[in-house]
């Protein structure tokens, strides 16, 4: 019954931080290079820019989220099994999400990327 | 890809991953946070190794929201999965821990995932208007009205 609520905060972990990359990802790329801004305006204009998008606050908010989930998660939660299924699976579920909202061309070399990095974070942490 | 670029990139792995280990080892120095004193989380950035490494974390952001400003977020996230290879490395050649064939594999198969996106392009699409073109439009205009 216990790893049933482990992998449900696993869940919750993984949706609420790949909604915050992939809000975080929509503003950014609304924002433009950040470094042509810069020169062109200079700083403080970027900060209001990236500050004034909605996409960009509600990025955080996720964020924010998923922090606090996980960190609920790693005080009852074995640390050995949620850090390292909540860190692959999110690889794993931006990869899906960036191609369906950001409209990513996620080629097969992304999707071995993807693939390979979430083994490898897996095995890591074992 | 630029020099500049890729120093962004280089930027967002070592913060993540210094920031992390500074963290973590404060977050031992303070000792377990329970549910019934959420102000121990607060008074943690008190601790020395918090706050460096909240202030790495912060850098780590800026090089983030940087990187993906102009390059993909399936381009960008292998990076930051860097930082667990560099840490690794570091407890084998710094800190002299063993560090076990199945994560010497793990090693192995981040840094080919890795390779494997950087090889190609850091954007798959165009965005129809940024608020960086649309300013480099605009002053286009306000130069050509004054000549």
């Amino acid at each position: 019954m216990k790893s049933i609520y482990t992998w449900a905060a696993i869940l919750v972990i993984v949706l609420t931080s790949t909604t915050g990359d992939i809000l975080l990802a929509r503003a950014m790329k609304r924002v433009g290079d950040v470094g042509q801004l810069r020169r062109r305006q200079g700083l403080m204009a970027v900060l209001g820019r990236v500050l004034r998008n909605p996409h960009f606050l509600l990025g955080l908010v996720a964020m924010a989220c998923g922090f606090y989930s996980l960190l609920f998660a790693l005080s009852w939660g074995d640390v050995s099994l949620v850090a390292p299924a909540a860190a692959s699976l999110t690889f794993i579920a931006n990869a899906i999400a960036a191609r369906i909202f950001l409209h990513e061309r996620v080629d097969r070399r992304r999707w071995i990327a993807a693939l390979l990095v979430a083994g490898g974070v897996v095995l890591l942490a074992t | 890809m630029t020099f500049r670029k890729y120093l962004v990139l280089v930027g967002v792995t070592i913060f993540a991953a210094a920031g992390d280990s500074l963290l973590s080892r404060g977050m031992k120095e303070v000792g377990n946070v329970s549910l019934s004193h959420l102000s121990d989380v607060i008074l943690a950035i008190l601790n020395p190794w918090v706050a460096a490494g909240i202030v790495l974390l912060l850098g780590f952001f800026a090089a983030y929201m940087t990187a993906l400003s102009w390059a993909d977020l399936t381009y960008v996230l292998p990076a930051t999965s860097l930082g667990y290879v560099l840490l690794a490395l570091a407890a084998r050649f710094l800190l002299h821990e063993h560090v076990s064939p199945t994560r010497w594999l793990g090693i192995v198969l981040i840094s080919s995932g890795v390779g494997f996106v950087a090889g190609g392009p850091p954007r798959t699409h165009v965005t129809p208007h940024t608020d960086a073109q649309n300013s480099a439009r605009n002053a286009l205009v306000i130069k050509s009205r004054n000549s």
